[in-house]
């Protein structure tokens, strides 16, 4: 059984904020694209509003899709941020040499985009409800398993993404920033998932954010949110969350073996 | 000397890459009090080995055991009585240098942390570099952040590869010393690697000289030039860099 210890967790939320603390770069960052979103798509929805005409309020179904698909974004880069700072500092063999396990180390990333990402969310929050009427907690008791399925997806995608670069080196770092604009097709934002062709919805069904955006139009159409599948969307996502902390063990495994990690910056992969 | 006192306990330690093999069934131990040189030309094996020590790097065949705990098997007891500085891995510039500190020293778990800190930027002279980014730190500085966060967990097992490669001559003596007094005063075991060998001299118990991933001599630095007719360790270095078949063990 793994052990994980709260001081080298720690250490590493703490490296975290020493960093955001210190730097206007990362600091602002942290809600300036979703202030622009929310922004963005407030006066959008306000503006589809006033010309259909037919009733329907775009506010919770577009700004509240947005909102939620940007919670999701920043949580999956904040384990990545948190990442690549060890990437960019060249820190691997100072925190790999050391009794840090990779169980800490990536509960290490997870504690920072609860850090991060819970300001994201909060600025969007405000800027929602206080400036564009969006009335959140109309989703009730939903939005818990909402939210949850989408922060347990995003670190799983998150560290899936680490592990990518982990074993594609430094330069992999690209593939990782479209990754959430690649799967937002398949969940459906913006769209039911009726919407799409059968084989996009089938990869839809694979992806926990689709259980999520289907339950939040059932609610806004004046419906409730499927249950048994809100809750199945969260076993999903703790699934891929178990997978993706299995691949990252299995990849830093073979950095080991294969001696990746001491001369990371190589990118001896071709 | 008991098996207590063996600090580190390396055991037919091998790594290939491949059909390049990069260490050669290699084992020595290093004692406590002990600063033991591993020495060699660029290639031969010296880095690797002590990335296998570090767990950084899998052996293909071997063990090693730290305090009696195998790096394999028991990789935090005994990575948490170990710790290391080398050249080619300083401490992140985008952070202080009581930010590193506090840092490792949570990672490595250190009991009175805030005294420990304040004793070791007091130790290397680097109390008003406190508040600065390691990033912008002399080479000679950012070497003795180094050390610091090196000595941070009191290690039973100290790795230093190339610990003085960019420092002035000065500061490379006072950092030897500091080095000395730290592995004389505790129960600490060193592994120094260098390409320095008026240092080596000067500072190593003992040492080995690595070729082709193979040990090929083992002895006291004074005596061992002597023992195979050259003046200086300087000379045996030289003559092994260039003929290590005719000086193998």
């Amino acid at each position: 059984m793994t052990v994980i210890s709260a001081r080298r967790t720690g250490a590493l939320l703490l490296r975290q904020y020493y960093l955001i603390r210190g730097s206007v770069a990362r600091l602002v960052p942290l809600f300036i694209w979703v202030t622009i979103d929310m922004v963005l798509w407030g006066f959008i929805t306000k503006y589809l509003n006033t010309i259909s005409g037919a009733g329907i309020d775009f506010v919770p179904r577009l700004l509240g899709a947005v909102l939620l698909w940007d919670f999701f974004t920043r949580v999956m880069q904040g384990v990545t941020l948190a990442f690549f700072e060890d990437v960019w500092s060249r820190n691997f063999l100072n925190l790999f040499a050391s009794p840090l396990s990779i169980a800490e180390y990536v509960t290490g990333l997870m504690l920072s985009t609860i850090a991060t990402s819970a300001i994201g969310l909060v600025v969007m929050l405000v800027l929602a409800v206080v400036v564009f009427g969006l009335s959140f907690f109309a989703f009730g008791i939903a939005l818990l398993p909402f939210l949850l399925t989408l922060f347990l997806f995003g670190i799983a995608l998150g560290i899936v993404a680490c592990a990518m670069v982990l074993r594609l080196g430094p330069a992999a770092e690209w593939f990782v920033w479209p990754i959430p604009g690649l799967i937002s097709p398949f969940v459906g934002v913006f769209y039911p998932l009726s919407t799409l062709p059968r084989w996009m919805q089938w990869v839809g069904y694979t992806m926990p954010p689709t259980y999520v955006f289907e339950g939040m139009r059932a609610i806004v159409a004046g419906g409730q949110g499927s249950g048994p599948l809100l809750l199945w969307s969260v076993i999903l996502a703790t699934a891929y969350l178990g997978a993706a902390g299995w691949l990252f063990a299995r990849v830093y495994r073979h950095a080991v073996r294969t001696g990746l990690i001491t001369r990371y910056s190589a990118e001896t992969l071709t | 000397m008991t098996a207590s006192d063996t600090v580190l306990s390396v055991a037919h330690l091998r790594k290939n890459y491949g059909q390049t093999v990069a260490v050669d069934d290699v084992s020595f131990g290093v004692n406590r009090n002990e600063i033991v040189g591993l020495l060699g030309p660029n290639g031969a094996g010296k880095t690797t080995t002590i990335n296998m020590i570090l767990g950084v790097l899998e052996p293909t065949g071997g063990s090693i055991r730290i305090d009696g705990f195998d790096v394999a098997g028991q990789r935090r007891q005994a990575l948490s009585r170990t710790n290391f500085a080398a050249v080619y891995a300083p401490l992140p510039g985008n952070l202080t240098v009581e930010q590193n500190l506090r840092v490792f020293g949570l990672i490595y778990c250190v009991k009175n942390l805030e005294q420990r800190i304040r004793e070791l930027l007091a130790q290397f002279d680097l109390e008003r570099f406190r508040r600065t980014k390691c990033g912008v730190l002399s080479s000679g500085e950012q070497t003795r952040v180094g050390l610091a966060k090196a000595m941070l967990n009191r290690p039973r097992l100290l790795l230093l590869d190339e610990p003085t490669a960019s420092l002035d001559p000065a500061t490379a003596h006072d950092v030897r010393a500091m080095i000395r007094r730290f592995a004389g005063e505790g129960e600490c075991a060193s592994l120094w690697t260098s390409h320095n060998m008026y240092e080596v001299e000067e500072v190593c118990d003992r040492v080995l000289f690595l070729s082709r991933g193979r040990i090929l001599l083992e002895g006291d630095p004074k005596t061992l030039p002597r023992e195979h007719g050259r003046a200086t360790l300087e000379e045996l270095f030289i003559a092994i860099a260039r003929e290590p078949l005719a000086l193998e063990r």
